[in-house]
């Protein structure tokens, strides 16, 4: 698929802060990427250099083609932009909101169909200010589809809302990818980057950590799968007897899967052990997981930075 | 720059002003409350009689001090007197902004006592009334009175045909009163308060709530934005000057006219204080840093300026004070096109807040900016 952002160390610097400091990724048409990193990590900044809202300080970037701080005006109606911390006009309404967007753009746009994709048809005709969070970020996306842009930029859409609302933003997302449009979304949440992503880039201190698809990302990042067995204590010595990795867990032990025949064997030897257990249970690395593992390696120096590559 | 956008966002701008109602207050219904507290409190004497100065050039003879007491009866003037001395009554009048006047001819008494013969032998006697036609039902009443008391001596004295007969005539100069300084004055402050507290709000916190990189994420220009901002504050200029011509001459009959030379000044006023408003604004890094600057910028201007009175009346030291605010030329310029009929100071007025408007519109243009860095 053709790349449709690319970035090439990009560096922005706020006078002694390298807020992004050398990020390079590449975003394919029709996909969902995520730019997933902790409040700080530099996300909003590179998000806005890419929207053409903040001019870089250096590196290399093209959206659609296009230089966004020196070429705005020809970016501008191609792409869809949902800010972090949406706001807008208090007095006006959803409706008169999206007339606005039309007319500004000059494009013919079915105002009620637009709100009904967003599900704001109930409060078309309410004022901003009446409306809630949730409804706040629909009215950004919508404002967002007015133009029928092929890329969308959404900033940490779902921050602050509650689980209900969270959903139903995913929902859009899904179906803005499935109408072909690639979608590039920043998050602190790694469960919302895991459901939506094609592709996750993991930014920390202005640096991408990681990146791949999730599970890419799992696998070379994450620990290998283990099979979970809650109890004796006694168990552990068997198994590590046996030559496996042991490791105390909740209540229990963790033993490190080599193989799927492994999880056989283990289960024999306790089996024939005589020793007491209740149950067992696998378990993978979440992107979570990964992700803790990540920074936390960043921090103390064990992982070097920007080691990790990304998928080609 | 594209026209069709300026339209397109007009309406939303005028939109999310109307709906707000301290806007729409501050911007077209205190000048109201204004007019009508001012105008009241400095318009009416109390009395409910009107002025009359006379001058009594029959040296106080029984007759003319009976016309005058006559006159006097009627309950509705107030005279004052003054010497003959002081020469010309009519010029008298326009020196001192004195509104109605009387002059009583000497030989008033011996006229009116040849009249009163059986047999008269007489000719009528002329009362020289002058009055301001610019102070409406004030001269009614002075002409009526005066002719009330005149009908009275003519009846007594000769039957009814006339032996005193008062000639109307103009006073000379146009006489001001306080509320035609105060129409021009209150339009200033209107052309002043509406952009300064709005844009001065609208700059701060619409880029608190970045509301202007919202903008910038359309095709709508700064420019663009620039110009429909501009025309909604002019648009609200006229509205106000057209409601405070209205109740200051409906209410208190104000002599003040919208002339063409006004509209330059509610069309250059308001782009000079919405530049000034968005450069205070954009000064600030707070919203409420915001207002404390918009308030040290307007209240000096809005009690300095000849808003409320006229500068010609503020002590010497304060002039030059008034000289260097920019509302002031506003007001001046506003006096002369509505009420003085002084073009050429009109035009000087006009080109000073032109050029102010210029610099202050060029330096918020560079200043203001929608992208961040």
């Amino acid at each position: 698929m053709p790349a449709c952002i690319e970035v090439s160390d990009l560096v922005k610097v706020y006078g002694s802060l390298r807020a992004v400091d050398g990020v390079t990724c590449e975003v394919r048409t029709g996909e969902v990427f995520a730019f997933l990193g902790p409040n700080g990590a530099g996300k909003t900044t590179t998000v806005e250099i890419l929207e053409g809202l903040r001019p870089r300080t250096s590196g290399e970037v093209q959206v659609l083609g296009f230089d966004p701080w020196t070429q705005l005006d020809r970016l501008r109606t191609r792409i869809g932009v949902i800010p972090q911390d949406f706001h807008f006009f208090p007095k006006l309404t959803p409706r008169e909101a999206i007339r606005l967007y039309a007319s500004l753009f000059a494009v013919k746009v079915d105002v009620d169909e637009l709100l009904a994709r967003v599900e704001l048809s109930d409060k078309a005709d309410d004022y901003y200010d009446t409306l809630s969070g949730g409804q706040h970020q629909k009215l950004g996306v919508a404002l967002a589809l007015v133009n029928d842009p092929e890329l969308c930029f959404l900033d940490e859409p779902t921050t602050g809302l509650d689980p209900r609302a969270r959903r139903s933003i995913w929902d859009l997302i899904r179906r803005l990818r499935a109408e072909g449009r690639t979608v590039f979304l920043t998050t602190h949440y790694l469960e919302e980057a895991q459901q939506l992503s094609d592709r996750i880039a993991i930014i920390n201190r202005g640096r991408i950590i990681a990146s791949g698809a999730p599970a890419e990302i799992i696998s070379r990042y994450g620990r290998p799968e283990r099979l979970r067995i809650i109890g004796e204590a006694a168990l552990a010595e068997r198994l590590s007897a046996l030559g496996f990795h042991v490791q105390p867990a909740d209540g229990g032990i963790d033993v490190e899967l080599r193989s799927k025949a492994d999880a056989l064997t283990i289960l024999q030897t306790i089996a024939s052990s005589g020793l007491r257990w209740e149950r067992f249970s696998t378990q993978t690395d979440t992107l979570e997981d990964v992700f803790i593992q990540l920074v936390g390696r960043l921090e103390d120096g064990s992982l070097p930075e920007a080691s990790a590559g990304g998928s080609p | 720059m594209n026209l069709r956008r300026v339209a397109a966002y007009f309406p939303a701008f005028a939109k999310g002003y109307l709906r707000n109602p301290l806007g729409l207050f501050m911007s077209l219904i205190f000048p109201v409350i204004l007019i009508l507290i001012f105008g009241a409190v400095f318009s009416n004497s109390g009395s409910g009689q009107v002025p009359l100065t006379v001058q009594n050039l029959d040296h106080n003879s029984p007759a003319s001090v009976g016309f005058l007491s006559a006159l006097n009866a009627t309950g509705v003037v107030s005279i004052s007197i003054v010497s003959p001395d002081v020469g010309n009554l009519s010029t008298y009048l326009a020196h001192n902004d004195l509104a109605a006047g009387l002059v009583i001819p000497a030989g008033f008494n011996t006229t009116l006592a040849a009249c009163a013969q059986p047999l008269p032998s007489c000719s009528p006697v002329r009362l020289l009334v002058f009055t301001n036609p610019s102070s409406g039902a004030e001269a009614g009443i002075v002409q009526g009175a005066v002719q009330g008391a005149a009908n009275g001596v003519n009846l007594h004295l000769a039957g009814g045909s006339v032996v005193v007969a008062p000639v109307n005539l103009n006073v000379g100069n146009q006489i001001y009163r306080y509320i035609d300084y105060l129409v021009p004055g209150l339009i200033g402050f209107s052309v002043l308060v509406s952009p300064m507290f709005s844009m001065v709000n609208v700059s701060s916190t619409w880029k608190r709530d970045k509301l202007f990189r919202q903008l910038s994420l359309t095709p709508l220009s700064r420019g663009e934005w620039l110009t429909a901002t501009f025309l909604w504050y002019v648009v609200l200029a006229f509205v106000s000057t057209l409601l405070l011509l209205g109740v200051g001459s409906a209410v208190f009959g104000a002599h003040v006219t919208l002339t063409l030379l006004t509209l330059p000044f509610l069309v250059v006023g308001p782009i000079l204080f919405v530049a000034i408003g968005l450069l205070a604004g954009s000064a600030a890094s707070t919203p409420e840093s915001a207002g404390v600057i918009g308030n040290i910028i307007t209240f000096p201007m809005m009690f300095l300026s000849g808003t409320f009175f006229p500068v010609s009346l503020f002590p010497s030291w304060l002039v030059p004070v008034a000289h260097v605010l920019p509302l002031f030329y506003v007001i001046d310029g506003l006096n002369a096109a509505m009420v003085f009929s002084s073009p050429a100071t009109a035009y000087v007025d006009l080109l000073v807040v032109l050029v102010l408007a210029i610099v202050f519109a060029v330096v918020a243009a560079r200043v203001f900016s929608w992208r961040e860095q």
